[in-house]
């Protein structure tokens, strides 16, 4: 059984001049131990997705319809007390900037200590050799005599990884990890994912990796899924959509990205931007950029449906039209 | 073959005083704190063509960028530009207008409160290139056009316009000089993968159309890889490798150059298993001595902890690392 289940989850954002509806009727699972990534341009509606899992939408942002199901448990309509209780004990979370994701008054050690005491039954002594243990093992060097050092003491990469320990401290089973290598340079993004994957294999960690890097997803996940305008367009194996992506979005994506393998004469591009949240338009939302539109697609929305070796959410690629 | 070197750095260092005010230093008995930015570096970049400069954050690229265009004096070490020296070139209104730059956010690099025909006017009428208000206005419409906007869009300020378009925009101002010469500040970074691939493609089609000779800065070895004609890596203020890109892709020779392009995850390397190198980029305020990359290096020994490695010629490239020197990297 899948440790989550999302169905047809909508999210939306009531203004003034109407609703906004930034997620749109989305549906995945992760099993557990499992790497799922979700990746996407910026206001496609990854990292909403994570926020809504772990019930930090910001007001007025509400989920509208769906269901989000955790461990068999449905945890969407949870009120803010029950949800705390999930929130870090069985489902952690990383985000992008670990300077502001730390408390800058307390030393790591005390936050580790804190966190872990919250969830898990550890008298002082215990909580304090735990988390010796776990900035030991996020590979924090000379950790027994730092353990009491403060988040500005250590530099961009090893505060990630004081993170990764926080998100891990309580034993959660799903980790959603938004954007949490962003902000770091290459040498260190490689120790990071490197870390992230070999944590998720020895405690069995699902991780639902939110990131706009194919490259980092392409190493690092089992699945993905490939968002565009709050829907999810594609989702499968890592491999098959990176090797034979079957929805033009997917496939345009990924022709624009500058390879290291090869130079090529010119990237491909897909001309226009993403559409507001105000203006998506009828039917594909993909529809005014993709060079292979059809009539259908300006007036009916396609569904998720397997296509290939994927799953994809495109006319063209559905009843073997291509 | 004729190559007219259009920049060239010789032994350019620029150092910042980062010291705390002069009475608490004394009080508190501390020396003065030096940030070598940028370290002794030396390149020449050839006309038409492209030359990057690529390295991780605090590497010193960006204040290179800056020297390059002038906006620093450089500490040691002199720039050329078109054979004039720098400050020569700065106040010589038909060469200065001949260098532009773009950079990094589009978002605080647009006067929010310009009309965007008054952003790209900006740079003609401050060098008088044109006077009536009719040949500057269809001057703008142009250069709108030429970077893929259209010339109504003159009329609009840079909040309506999204991330690539306001880059389109910065493109379009450090056009209307007619440069030769670009200093590309990461032009690209801010921006999504689709559309970075977008100015990528119209960046390098201006280069043809134009003949404009770029310094590109960026930290993403792909982005630089699809961009460069020469390419020189950068170390805590230093360059470490520099030559053609193509030779540097196919056989990186300094260590560093290979862990960088080892670290970067790429599509084509599905489920890779890696053993990353360990180590953070030092303070450039207490650089380690010798080779600066010592102390994250595999091939180090004591010779690259006490003596600090010069560039050699390895056929068309130069790398300044005693161990391919010596013949110790295999």
């Amino acid at each position: 059984m899948a440790l989550l289940e999302v169905s047809q989850l909508c999210v939306e954002f009531p203004t003034r001049r109407g609703t906004l509806r930034a997620l749109d009727n989305i549906s995945f699972g992760i099993e557990p131990g499992e790497i799922l990534g979700v990746v996407g341009e910026s206001g496609a509606g990854k990292s909403l997705t994570g926020s809504a899992i772990i019930g930090l939408l910001e007001p007025p942002g509400r989920v509208a319809s769906g269901q989000i199901i955790f461990d068999g448990k449905r945890i969407d309509n949870l009120d803010q007390e029950a949800m705390r209780a999930i929130r870090g004990r069985h489902i952690g979370a990383i985000f992008q900037d670990p300077l502001t994701t730390l408390d800058p008054l307390m030393s790591v050690g005390k936050q580790l200590i804190e966190t872990m005491q919250t969830h898990l039954k550890l008298s002082d002594r215990d909580a304090k050799a735990r988390a010796i243990q776990w900035l030991e093992e996020v590979g924090i060097p000379a950790a027994s005599e730092r353990v009491f050092a403060y988040p500005h003491q250590f530099s961009g990469g090893m505060r990630q990884r004081v993170v990764i320990a926080l998100a891990l401290c309580a034993e959660p089973r799903l980790v959603i990890a938004d954007e949490p290598t962003t902000a770091l340079d290459v040498s260190i993004q490689a120790q990071i994912i490197t870390l992230m994957r070999r944590l998720a294999a020895d405690h069995g960690t699902s991780i639902m990796l939110v990131t706009h890097d194919m490259g980092v997803i392409a190493e690092t996940c089992d699945r993905v899924a490939v968002m565009y305008a709050g829907r999810i367009v594609e989702i499968g194996p890592v491999e098959n959509v990176v090797r034979s992506p079957q929805h033009p979005y997917t496939e345009g994506l990924m022709g624009s990205i500058p390879s290291l393998e090869a130079r090529v004469a010119r990237l491909r591009q897909i001309d226009g931007a993403m559409p507001r949240l105000n203006a998506i338009p009828q039917g594909c939302a993909f529809n005014p950029r993709c060079t292979k539109v059809m009539d259908r697609c300006r007036e009916e929305r396609p569904d998720l449906l397997p296509a290939g070796t994927t799953e994809a959410a495109c006319f063209l690629v559905q009843g073997g039209a291509r | 073959m004729s190559s007219r070197i259009v920049l060239e750095a010789n032994d350019v260092a620029r150092h910042f005083d980062v010291s705390r005010p002069a009475l608490q230093r004394l009080l508190a008995g501390e020396k003065k704190r030096i940030l070598r930015a940028v370290d002794g570096v030396s390149f020449q970049i050839v006309a038409g063509e492209t030359l990057s400069l690529v390295g991780e954050s605090g590497c010193g690229k960006s204040t290179m960028a800056r020297l390059a265009v002038g906006l620093y004096a450089p500490t040691q070490g002199s720039i050329t530009f078109e054979g004039q020296a720098m400050h020569a070139a700065l106040a010589d209104a038909s060469l200065r207008r001949k260098m532009n730059m773009i950079f990094q956010d589009p978002y605080a690099s647009l006067n929010p409160r310009w009309r965007v025909r008054d952003i790209v006017a900006e740079p003609i009428k401050a060098f008088k290139l044109l006077s009536s208000r009719k040949d500057i206005e269809d001057r703008v419409g142009q250069l709108l056009t030429q970077v893929g906007l259209s010339a109504h869009d003159g009329e609009k300020f840079p909040h309506e316009f999204s991330g690539g378009q306001r880059q389109r925009i910065s493109i379009a101002r450090a056009l209307s000089s007619e440069p030769e010469f670009l200093v590309c500040d990461e032009p690209t970074s801010a921006l999504d993968v689709s559309v970075q691939a977008q100015i990528l493609n119209l960046m390098r089609d201006l280069q043809e159309r134009l003949g404009l000779t770029y310094l590109f800065i960026s930290h993403n070895l792909a982005v630089v890889r699809h961009m460069s004609d020469d390419l020189g890596v950068m170390y805590l203020g230093r360059i470490v490798e520099q030559g053609p890109a193509e030779e540097i892709f196919r056989t990186p020779r300094h260590p560093y150059t290979r862990l960088l392009l080892d670290a970067i995850p790429d599509i084509s390397a599905v489920g890779r298993q890696r053993t990353p190198v360990g180590g953070e980029v030092p303070s450039p305020i207490s650089p380690p001595s010798g080779c600066t990359f010592h102390p994250r290096c595999a091939l180090a020994n004591d010779r690259c902890k006490a003596e600090r490695p010069l560039e050699t010629k390895v056929g068309d490239v130069a790398v300044a690392c005693h161990a391919v020197q010596e013949g110790r990297a295999a």
